[in-house]
């Protein structure tokens, strides 16, 4: 393993009602998190191929646990999104190197498919610090009920020389969608978009 | 009078190392919470109790979806807690309504379990965290087991609701080193050495 791994967390939510109106079935998200150690912690380096190299490693690592926490078929996954949390001793660019060149296509592999861009966001932070990971349809970014995010956090990280590496992955989208715009059903999943 | 779960959230931690050596295999926390309607929020009600056997079903639903979250095997349980964080429209007391079928849920999966199931509760609004003590399940006294997991749900719960926490853990701390009694050396009869 390129990745020196700490912990492991992962999360799942099913939501059964919203509004006092029954979902059936639940709307489930779940998160897998990786707490690792930052090897570029605590001073400037301009190549950041280390660091891609763990993205790709974890793409796929973090999107298989993600998906089986859920207990579905891969092809069942709807819409994915990705964070990272940089311990104080990092960059905000040590979380694009993990997330942007490499962690895709694993990610997708996990997924089957995954034609659309998968959402991100990053920060720096302390240990607690929360971070909300955007979630997007899969095949098809336009799809407006697959709008969403889910708040994770690990109590004891990220620590100074760490980073904490999201994948979230849902088999459904918000649980009572109505405002309007391209459908999940509706969608060509060809260019990513529509 | 019926349990309405509005959603619930499970938490797997595997915990390698701590700074310390790292271990081929994790230590396992992991936590469920259910989110349920209070049916007492909003005002005083005096006879309470009755709910504790509705809530039954519910805890031992919550505990096999923890355990099977964690692998599944019961015998790899060590370890275990509960709590309740009630929305801010009840009181403490409906938060203790859990201990009798949230601490019977999970002595039906594990087993043979003799020590008391360590708890927590609070009054909280949405987003409140809680952390839940965690204790041998079989000789509370085994000190590598004391700990605890931070858990909480950024939309709950909210102010008629009741998040209702089992927790359950695999093996000692993840550098457990400060004495007292070793799991290997416990009678296991009174629940507590």
């Amino acid at each position: 393993m390129k990745s020196q791994v700490r912990k492991y967390q992962v999360v799942i939510e099913e939501t059964h009602l919203e509004m006092d109106k029954n979902i059936v079935p639940p709307v489930r998200k779940a998160t897998a998190i990786a707490v690792i150690a930052n090897p570029l912690a605590g001073k400037y380096q301009e190549d950041l191929e280390v660091l891609m190299e763990i993205g790709a490693e974890l793409g796929g690592i973090l999107g298989a646990k993600a998906v089986s926490a859920l207990g579905i078929e891969p092809a069942k996954a709807e819409s994915y999104g990705k964070a990272v949390v940089v311990g104080e001793n990092g960059e905000l660019e040590h979380a694009a190197a993990i997330l942007h060149p490499r962690l895709g296509a694993p990610l997708r592999k996990a997924v089957e498919k995954g034609a659309a861009l998968v959402p991100s966001s990053k920060k720096i932070g302390g240990v607690g610090t929360p971070i909300d990971v955007p979630l997007g349809h899969k095949d098809a970014a336009y799809v407006r009920s697959h709008f969403d995010a889910m708040e994770v956090r690990v109590s004891d990280a990220p620590r100074a020389d760490e980073l904490m590496v999201c994948v979230s992955v849902t088999d459904s989208g918000r649980p009572l969608p109505r405002v309007g715009g391209l459908k999940a059903e509706e969608a060509k999943g060809e260019d990513g978009l529509r | 009078m019926t349990v309405v779960l509005r959603k619930t959230q499970i938490v797997v931690e595997e915990t390698f190392h701590e700074g310390g050596p790292a271990r081929e295999q994790p230590r396992q926390v992991g936590s469920i919470a259910c989110v349920i309607e209070n049916p007492f929020s909003g005002k005083y009600v005096e006879d309470i109790a009755f709910f504790m056997e509705e809530l039954q079903p519910l805890g031992l639903q919550a505990a096999g979806q923890l355990l099977s979250a964690m692998g599944g095997d019961s015998s790899q349980i060590d370890g275990y807690g509960k709590g309740a964080i009630v929305g801010a429209g009840g009181e403490r007391e409906h938060g203790a309504l859990w201990h009798v079928p949230g601490g019977y849920a999970m002595r039906e999966l594990l087993g043979d379990t003799r020590a008391i199931v360590s708890s927590t509760k609070k009054v909280g609004s949405v987003g409140t965290r809680i952390d839940i003590p965690i204790t041998h399940t079989n000789a509370a006294y085994v000190r590598s087991h004391f700990d605890a997991i931070e858990v909480g749900i950024s939309d709950s719960p909210q102010v008629d609701e009741i998040a209702l926490i089992l927790v359950m853990s695999c093996g000692p701390r993840v550098h457990a080193r400060v004495g007292g009694l070793q799991s290997q050396d416990i009678k296991g009869e009174d629940g507590l050495r």
